[in-house]
C-alpha cells in the first residue's frame, strides 16, 4: 500500500472514536504493544533519539530498496505513537519517505504530540526516519 | 480560613477549560497563575505612568522611579531585609550566577551544596570552580528527601568559602531546616558564606532573613504570584563589598571616564541598564496580595492540601511517592509502579489535571533514587480538595489505561 492510503485507513480506524479520547488513547497503547521491537543489540546510544522525555531507540535497515524500521520506547504513549509513524512509513521506498508530509497525525486529533512543548519528541522521531531515508538514498 | 472561592475569583485564568474540563492547575512548583491585581498593575504601569527612572528631570520619570524603589522597600520588608539589601534581578537563576560570578577564591577552595539542589543552584557554582580551580562538595540526603546534617562537620571545613543550599527541594517540596544549618554552619566557620534558594519558599513561608541570618536570599517573581522575568537578590549589608562586579553598565555610577568609574554603593551598583520597570512594579503588587490574604494563612491552607493529597495517594497501591511525610511545602513528587511519568502526564492532561514530568532540572536528585524523573504535583493557595479529588480521580483512571 501507498503511504497515502496506510494513512487513510488509520485516519478511518480512529475516526471511530470519535470525541471519545480515552477509547482513543486505548487503541494507541494497544497500538504501542504492537510495535515491532528493536533488537536489543541496536539499544545503543547512538541509536537513541534525543529531545524526548521518554527514551526512544530507533534502528532502520534497507531491503530491497525499501526502508524498514524497528524501535522502542520506556513510555508505552510514545510507543503507540512510534508503532503509528512504522506502520505508516514502513516497507516504503526512501524517496517517498523523504517526501510524505505525514498529514494523518493533524487528522487523528494527535496534533499536540507535535508541539514543540511535548517532551515525547514525535518530531524528532520523523526527521530521524527521514534522515536514515535520505542516508539510504546516496 | 481562607476565602478560596473569593481567592479564585482574583486569578482570571482558573476559568480556562483544557479538552473540555475544568482547569486543575497543579503546576505551580514551575510558576503560579498571576491575580488580577498584579495584570493590572502592569496594565496601570503603561496606562499611566511608564517612563526611564533614575534618570529624568520630568514628572513622569520621577513617579516611576518612586514606584520603583516604593516596590524595593515592599519587598524588602516581606522578607525582613533593608531595602538596601535588596537588587532586582530578572530571577532566581541571574541572582544565584550574580553570586557565583561575584565571589573569587584561592585555589583548592570548597562550594559545598546539596543532592536537593536546582541546576539554577549547581551550574553557576560549577563555572565558579572551574574558573578558581575550586571544588564541589555535597550534603548526602537520606530516603525520605532529608538531608543528612550528621555529615555537615565533615564536609564543612577552613577551605570551606560558600554553602548554597535549597530552603524547599523543588521537586519533593522537603523543608530544609536552614536556620538551624545556618548556625552549625557559623560555628564551624565563621568566614562561609552562606547563600539561600528560596524559589520555593518564599511562596510558601513566612522568610525573615534576619532571623535566618543567610548572607544571601535569592528567589524568583514568577513562582509567587509575581511576572516572570522579576527576581531578587539579598545581599546582607556588611557582606555587600565581598560581592564583585560581574556586569556593569548604564545607572550604575557617580562618575565614568575612560581611566576610571566611581560606582554608586548598595543594590543599584548591581542593577546595570534599564531593568523590568513593569516587573518590578507588579512583583510588589503580588507581594501586597499575598500580605493581604497573609502569608501564614495561606502556607496553612496549603498543608492541608498536601496532608489531603497524600493520603488520598496512600490510597492507591501503584503510587509510590518520594519523601512521603509532611515536612513540606506544597510539593508531591510520584511514579506509578511500572509506569513512565510521561505517560501519566499525559493522560492527566486529557482529564484538565496540569502537573509537571521528567527531572524537575535536579538529575542529581533522579540519579539518587535511580529514576529518570517524577510526576509533581505542586499546590497554591487557590486550589482545592475537589480539584485533588479530580486529579485522584484521573489519576485513578490513567493507571487503568495503562495497565
Ligand atoms: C529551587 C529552585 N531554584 C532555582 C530555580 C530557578 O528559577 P528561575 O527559573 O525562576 O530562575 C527554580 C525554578 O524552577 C527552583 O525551583
Amino acid at each position: 500500500m501507498k503511504i497515502s492510503e496506510i494513512e487513510n485507513e488509520i485516519v478511518e480506524e480512529f475516526s471511530l472514536f470519535g470525541d471519545d479520547w480515552e477509547s482513543k488513547y486505548e487503541h494507541l497503547i494497544d497500538l504501542g504493544k504492537s510495535l515491532p521491537l528493536i533488537d536489543e543489540k541496536y539499544k545503543i546510544e547512538e541509536n537513541i533519539i534525543k529531545g524526548c522525555q521518554s527514551r526512544v531507540w530507533m534502528h532502520s535497515e534497507l531491503k530491497d530498496g525499501k526502508v524498514y524500521f524497528t524501535a522502542d520506547s520506556d513510555a508505552i504513549i510514545t510507543k503507540g505513537m512510534v508503532a503509528l509513524m512504522i506502520r505508516v512509513l514502513n516497507g516504503q521506498t526512501a524517496k517517498d519517505i523523504i517526501e510524505t508530509k505525514l498529514e494523518f497525525i493533524n487528522k487523528i486529533g494527535l496534533k499536540e504530540h507535535l508541539s514543540p512543548t511535548r517532551a515525547n519528541g514525535l518530531v524528532s522521531m520523523i526527521n530521524r526516519m527521514k534522515m536514515d531515508s535520505v542516508k539510504f538514498s546516496r | 480560613m481562607l476565602d478560596i472561592k473569593a481567592i479564585r475569583t482574583h486569578f482570571p485564568i482558573l476559568q480556562k477549560t483544557v479538552n473540555n474540563n475544568p482547569l486543575v492547575y497543579f503546576d505551580n512548583g514551575a510558576t503560579t497563575q498571576k491575580p488580577l491585581a498584579v495584570i493590572n498593575a502592569i496594565t496601570e504601569y503603561y496606562t499611566k505612568q511608564n517612563a526611564n527612572i533614575h534618570r529624568g528631570v520630568h514628572a513622569l520619570s520621577r513617579e516611576a522611579t518612586e514606584l520603583f524603589e516604593e516596590a524595593r522597600k515592599t519587598v524588602a520588608h516581606f522578607i525582613n531585609a533593608e531595602e538596601s539589601e535588596l537588587i532586582f534581578t530578572s530571577g532566581t537563576t541571574h541572582s544565584i550566577n550574580l553570586i557565583a560570578n561575584g565571589l573569587s577564591f584561592e585555589k583548592d577552595s570548597e562550594i559545598l551544596l546539596t543532592q536537593l539542589e536546582h541546576h539554577s543552584n549547581i551550574l553557576p557554582w560549577q563555572l565558579n570552580a572551574q574558573k578558581n580551580n575550586a571544588k564541589l562538595k555535597v550534603v548526602p540526603i537520606h530516603e525520605d528527601g532529608t538531608l543528612q546534617l550528621e555529615n555537615l562537620k565533615n564536609l564543612v571545613s577552613k577551605k570551606t568559602k560558600v554553602v548554597s543550599i535549597t530552603h524547599v527541594s523543588n521537586t519533593l517540596g522537603v523543608i530544609n531546616p536552614i536556620k538551624e544549618i545556618i548556625s552549625e554552619i557559623r560555628k564551624l566557620n565563621s568566614n562561609t558564606l552562606i547563600v539561600i534558594d528560596g524559589a520555593q519558599s518564599v511562596p510558601h513561608l513566612k522568610i525573615d532573613v534576619k532571623d535566618l541570618d543567610c548572607d544571601f536570599f535569592v528567589f524568583s517573581g514568577h513562582k509567587m504570584y509575581g511576572p516572570t522575568g522579576t527576581g531578587v537578590l539579598y545581599v546582607k549589608k556588611n557582606v555587600f563589598n565581598q560581592l564583585q562586579l560581574s556586569a556593569s553598565g548604564g545607572g550604575t555610577i557617580k562618575t565614568v571616564s575612560f581611566e576610571k568609574t566611581e560606582y554608586v554603593d548598595g543594590p543599584l551598583k548591581f542593577e546595570p541598564g534599564t531593568p523590568n520597570i513593569e516587573g518590578v512594579i507588579a512583583l510588589s503588587a503580588a507581594v501586597k496580595y499575598i500580605d493581604s490574604i497573609g502569608i501564614e494563612k495561606i502556607a496553612q491552607y496549603e498543608h492541608e492540601l498536601l496532608g489531603y493529597a497524600q493520603s488520598k495517594l496512600a490510597e492507591i497501591p501503584e503510587v509510590e511517592v518520594y519523601a512521603n511525610h509532611l515536612n513540606k511545602a506544597a510539593v508531591i513528587s510520584f511514579n506509578v509502579k511500572n509506569q513512565h511519568p510521561f505517560d501519566v502526564g499525559t493522560l492527566l492532561d486529557k482529564y484538565g489535571v496540569a502537573v509537571r514530568t521528567g527531572h524537575h532540572c535536579t538529575q542529581p536528585l533522579m540519579n539518587y533514587y535511580n529514576i529518570s524523573g517524577t510526576i509533581r504535583a505542586s499546590f497554591a493557595m487557590y486550589n482545592t480538595f475537589e480539584e485533588i479529588d479530580v486529579f485522584i480521580l484521573g489519576l485513578k483512571k490513567a493507571i487503568k489505561m495503562l495497565s
